[in-house]
């Protein structure tokens, strides 16, 4: 540990069985506000995306212009509203960007001040050297998610992908949304110059909603590896139970 | 384990499902439509009221700048007035103005004319960079010494959608922005028919579809409530888009 580091008082670690505190209410309050955030934007996006599902690179893109990806058409099961409505789904869109931006922002203020960012959240030198790397994946490969001596702890790669998607993808996604508004163009010109145009920021921001449902994918398959009642139950009780 | 699975995952196929019930509850729908609100106040806070949109360089202009929505109003008014190079055509100022006008093209020409290189945003999601060119919207409503009762502008158009003229509507701050303009010239030629002849309005801070094209009235109103269906535009009016479109 770093010098001038606060250290946790030593304490004997929890036993397989018990059950803990795992969640505070701050992150147990902002992860479901943020999921179905997240999937009202992710199944509003595809129907926007329906309406023009071409990429472009630079300032500007249209018809005639050279796309690098042509998108498929969505299907209605995956879009909000389940049929084509470009109004209807702009309306999903953007209401919940704010519930998105602003809920991302309150999370973010709330786990400074809780110290959860520091304490749970921050990468230490020895988590990133290649044999603590290599030891995590094999956990993982055996199914075991925690560390038995501190189970409370997030591993390496819970933290690198959490630390992902709060302080990446959704800041990115954010910033991207902000480049599409023609107002905040004239307001913030400088997202549009740090973006490299409104085109690439629409590119930019598919990229970043394909990154977080590949993050959703994997999330969701862990927490049923892991046990869904006992992950499910912290992440609403807040209380986990060690598991063997 | 399986039924556990089930109700994880079926949950977010519930809950996108669920939203189309969800919009169909008046208070929900309500709701859902005041994000259009936030949006502006949002963004006018954050924006000067006089805060220009990018403009751009020449060389970044689109090679081709796509026609869309009308590409032709089609009636025999409008074909009658382009058979004579809209010679005919007069733009009618009224409303909440001290002084009504009819204005004829070369009129229109006499005002100092702003150009501006830049870029149209469809709320399709497509953009693309053009040149326009006329006078700005601000120095047409003080020549007809526009009344301090007015709040919006409602421009009507030439071309119908659905047997009534398609027509849009700003507020003041937008109409008195020095980008806000009428454009008669585009890409260094004149306005042509697929782009909006023989003027549109640039409404450079807002979604593509509040551009209107084809221009005959300009009207200055208190309140939107009694024109068309009351929301201040067509798509407004019949499919849901926003009033403000600064998103």
């Amino acid at each position: 540990m770093e010098a001038g580091t606060p250290t946790e008082p030593e304490r004997a670690p929890e036993g397989a069985g018990t059950v803990i505190r795992r969640h505070g209410w701050v992150t147990r309050i902002w992860h479901w506000v943020n999921a179905v955030a997240v999937l009202i934007l992710l199944g509003s996006g595809l129907g926007i995306s329906n309406a023009h599902p071409r990429l472009y690179w630079g300032q500007y893109g249209a018809n005639f212009d050279h796309a690098w990806a042509t998108l498929p058409h969505f299907p209605a099961w995956l879009t909000i509203p389940a049929r084509y409505n470009l109004a209807i789904s702009r309306r999903w869109h953007l209401f919940f960007a704010l519930v998105l931006g602003f809920g991302l922002l309150a999370y973010m203020i709330g786990s400074l001040v809780t110290r959860h960012f520091q304490r749970d959240l921050r990468i230490r030198g020895r988590e990133l050297r290649p044999a603590a790397i290599w030891a995590d994946f094999r956990q993982h490969l055996a199914l075991r998610f925690h560390d038995a001596h501190n189970p409370r702890a997030y591993n390496l790669f819970q933290k690198l992908s959490y630390a992902g998607v709060v302080f990446v993808a959704l800041p990115l996604a954010i910033l991207t949304g902000i480049a599409l508004s023609p107002g905040m163009n004239a307001a913030w010109p400088w997202v549009l110059d740090l973006l490299g145009g409104r085109q690439s920021a629409r590119s930019i921001h598919f990229i970043t909603a394909t990154a977080l449902s590949l993050f959703l994918i994997v999330h969701l398959v862990l927490v049923i590896l892991a046990g869904p009642l006992n992950e499910m139950r912290s992440m609403i009780t807040g209380r986990w139970r060690v598991p063997e | 384990m399986i039924r556990r699975r089930t109700i994880l995952t079926g949950g977010a196929g519930l809950l996108l499902a669920g939203c189309d019930k969800v919009i169909q509850q008046p208070t929900a729908r309500k709701i859902l439509f005041a994000g259009e609100d936030m949006q502006k106040g949002l963004q006018r806070a954050l924006m000067d009221r006089g805060a220009l949109a990018p403009e751009y360089r020449r060389d970044q202009m689109s090679p081709i700048f796509r026609t869309n929505g009308t590409r032709n109003p089609g009636t025999p008014e409008y074909a009658a007035l382009a058979a004579n190079r809209f010679e005919d055509w007069r733009l009618k100022v009224g409303g909440l103005v001290g002084k009504p006008l009819s204005l004829s093209l070369r009129q229109i020409g006499e005002f100092p004319a702003r150009r501006q290189i830049t870029r149209h945003d469809c709320v399709e999601g497509w953009s693309a960079i053009g040149e326009w060119m006329g006078p700005m919207l601000g120095n047409i409503l003080k020549a007809a010494d526009i009344s301090t009762r007015a709040r919006y502008i409602v421009f009507t158009c030439a071309d119908l959608y659905g047997g009534q003229p398609y027509y849009e509507s700003i507020d003041l701050i937008d109409a008195f922005h020095p980008q806000t303009i009428l454009a008669w010239g585009m890409n260094g030629r004149m306005l042509d028919i697929g782009h909006g002849a023989p003027l549109r309005l640039r409404v450079e801070r807002q979604l593509g579809y509040k551009h209107a094209k084809y221009l005959m009235r300009i009207d200055a109103v208190e309140s939107l409530a009694n024109i068309g269906l009351g929301k201040g535009g067509y798509w407004e009016d019949h499919v849901d888009y926003d009033w403000y479109a600064g998103i």
